[in-house]
């Protein structure tokens, strides 16, 4: 747990002449100066930096440039001229109202997604963050779902909402129709709820250490003071996970930008009628399925622009609540 | 309701128990069945799916009334398993999620851990900027760049229906150099002074010195990379069309989204070949939660 271990005690440093680094010679000076104290560092990060720059950085120009290109696929070997054709591909993202219907699927499912995951798992950390028969076995069925495959968990979720499944079963006249999956209403509610469902155990996690690091005496204190359960958690449990509140809000965001298997598999391609769609879901549809490739670059670099803003804001949010 | 409730009950004990002499613990044992009643109620939730995908996957037809929740003596079979294995091909899928994985892993654990060393105890040039392109890696969602890498690895390096193109864009988990990062940092620096001092080169440093003192990140770092590709479904899906490479994440999803149509019992196979890819990552996990948890939480609450 690198945030709560105790630093190690600290070793007096070695006196001048020990120092392996004492009197350097003018050459050993001149490396310095240009490559820093250890040059031998740039060799053990240069594969990371060759990773970064092949697999990162290149992809990332690369979308860039497709976006304000003409681009499409062509048969292996062919040469097809790719014009510069500026914010065209832009302006078409902006314009598709299936773009704006991911948006809006997005947008429910954060609204749904978000307060159930921030009040599902401070509660149930809050449940165990104590001495509590089985804990171990607690925290690890949390955990379970989200360390297993989406496609596996994806399988069950369609048997059990499937429209004859155990859920339609159990609620009987209640059941939507059509079923939850094919419903137009409940397509992108569903999905929030299995994410939700999935990732929880991670977050409740993510609440459980920063509860450890709340000072206990805050709690006494609240507790002489006669302060209710419900007085105690807004007055102490809550301002002291803050920041993991809202580090939780912006790894859902990312979530909600990135999902691809769950409308894919789960409903069905985004179905019904693109109802669960998410913006994922479209670049590949769109660039791969439907060879637009310079359309899904746009809307991917939008989306890119979109999440790097609200880390940036969550950032700069963090760092005036630390 | 759970809530409310506990809230009363801790009202009414706390207060005149309250002084500096009783332990914590006393005071709260007689109100944690709440908590208890919470917690079970959780784990129910979270665990029931997987029960029920090792009851449906033994169903010989499928029982979706509130009966099938418990295996039905005639309704047992082993048969869906065979299907499955039979429309997938499980044992080449999973040996093509082991390479697969195992690329990764090895990516990870060799390359990451040199750089999660560099970043964290040798100053050198570049240190900065390698440092502040790992946290953009960490921010931005691979997802996003799925055209741009399917245009470099299948139309530039031909690498489609390839292990190699498989393994590329995951082959180094920045997760896993951050993690690598952070515990090398606590190492302290003076333990390396003095094997310099003696001589040591830096790769043996850090093989003989920093590795062993850090072991503990290094298993959890593995665990974490491990789930990554293991469950990965939309690159492999997106640069693989050929049956006999296809991870088993993707296999099955392939099938599944395929309708299934062929299978007596279709939701039988699924839930088979569901058990089979959830069962690895759950061993695993089951066996080393320790590690498991604590590694998400330091990078989790740093991130």
């Amino acid at each position: 747990m690198t945030s709560v271990t105790a630093p190690h005690p600290k070793v007096p440093p070695l006196e001048g002449d020990l120092r392996p680094d004492a009197r350097p010679s003018a050459r050993q000076r001149l490396t310095r100066a240009a490559f820093g104290q250890n040059p031998i560092g740039m060799l053990f990060g240069a594969p990371y930096a060759l990773f970064i720059a092949l697999l990162f950085a290149y992809p990332l120009f690369l979308a860039v440039w497709i976006s304000f290109h003409s681009y499409f696929f062509a048969a292996p070997g062919v040469s097809v001229p790719r014009p510069f054709v500026g914010w065209a591909n832009y302006t078409a993202v902006l314009t598709d109202p299936a773009v704006r219907q991911a948006f809006v699927n997005i947008g429910i499912f954060l609204v749904i997604n978000v307060p159930l995951t921030v009040i599902l798992s401070l509660l149930l950390a809050t449940a165990l963050n104590a001495a509590i028969p089985f804990r171990t076995f607690f925290r690890t069925s949390y955990y379970v779902p989200y360390v297993t495959a989406s496609v596996a968990t994806i399988g069950v979720f369609l048997f059990i909402l499937s429209p004859t499944g155990i859920l339609n079963h159990v609620l009987g006249p209640l059941a939507p129709t059509p079923s939850w999956l094919v419903n137009q209403n409940w397509a992108m509610p569903s999905v929030a709820i299995y994410v939700t469902w999935k990732s929880l155990g991670f977050f409740i996690l993510l609440y459980l250490a920063a509860l450890l690091n709340v000072p206990e005496e805050l709690y006494e204190a609240a507790k002489v003071d006669g302060a209710s359960w419900w007085h105690r958690l807004r007055a102490v449990t809550i301002p002291g996970v803050r920041q993991v509140t809202t580090l939780v809000s912006l790894l859902a965001i990312i979530t909600g930008a990135n999902l691809f298997t769950e409308p894919y598999l789960l409903t069905a391609g985004g179905g019904p009628d693109g109802k669960s769609a998410s913006p994922v879901l479209l670049i590949y549809q769109s660039g791969i399925e439907q060879n637009h490739p310079d359309f899904a670059s746009a809307l991917g670099v939008l989306l890119l622009i979109l999440v790097l803003l609200i880390s940036a804001g969550v950032w700069l949010l963090q760092r005036r609540q630390a | 309701m759970t809530l409310t409730a506990g809230a009363s009950e801790v009202g009414a004990t706390t207060v005149p128990t309250a002084s500096d002499d009783v332990p914590t613990i006393e005071i709260r044992a007689p109100r944690s069945w709440w908590r208890l009643i919470l917690l079970l109620i959780g784990a129910a939730v979270f665990l029931f799916p997987f029960y029920y995908m090792i009851v449906g996957s033994l169903q010989k037809t499928a029982n979706t009334n509130l009966s099938g929740v418990v295996p039905q003596p005639g309704n047992i079979t082993l048969h869906n398993y065979g299907q499955i294995n039979a429309a997938l091909d499980l044992g080449k899928a999973i040996i093509n999620s082991g390479i697969f994985t195992g690329g990764v892993l090895l990516g990870t654990l060799v390359l990451g851990i040199l750089a999660g060393y560099a970043l964290a105890q040798l100053r050198f040039r570049g240190r900065g900027v390698l440092f502040a392109f790992m946290l953009l890696l960490l921010m931005v969602p691979f997802q996003l760049l799925i055209i741009p890498l399917y245009v470099i690895i299948v139309r530039n390096y031909g690498l489609g229906n390839n292990y190699l193109g498989m393994i590329a864009p995951f082959a180094i988990n920045s997760t896993a150099v951050f993690i690598f990062r952070q515990y090398f940092l606590q190492v302290p620096k003076e333990l390396f002074d003095a094997a310099r001092i003696d001589g040591a080169n830096e790769l043996r440093v850090l093989t003989r010195i920093a590795l062993p003192l850090v072991r503990p990140a290094v298993l959890t770092a593995m665990l974490l990379t491990f789930i990554g590709p293991w469950n990965e479904y939309l690159w492999p899906f997106l640069i693989t069309k050929q049956q006999n490479l296809l991870p088993l994440a993707v296999a099955l999803g392939n099938y599944i989204n395929a309708g299934s149509g062929i299978a007596a019992n279709p939701y039988g196979a699924i839930m088979a070949g569901s058990f089979v890819l959830a069962l690895p990552a759950v061993v695993l996990f089951v066996i080393f939660q320790r590690h498991f948890v604590t590694v998400n939480i330091g990078s989790g609450v740093k991130g």
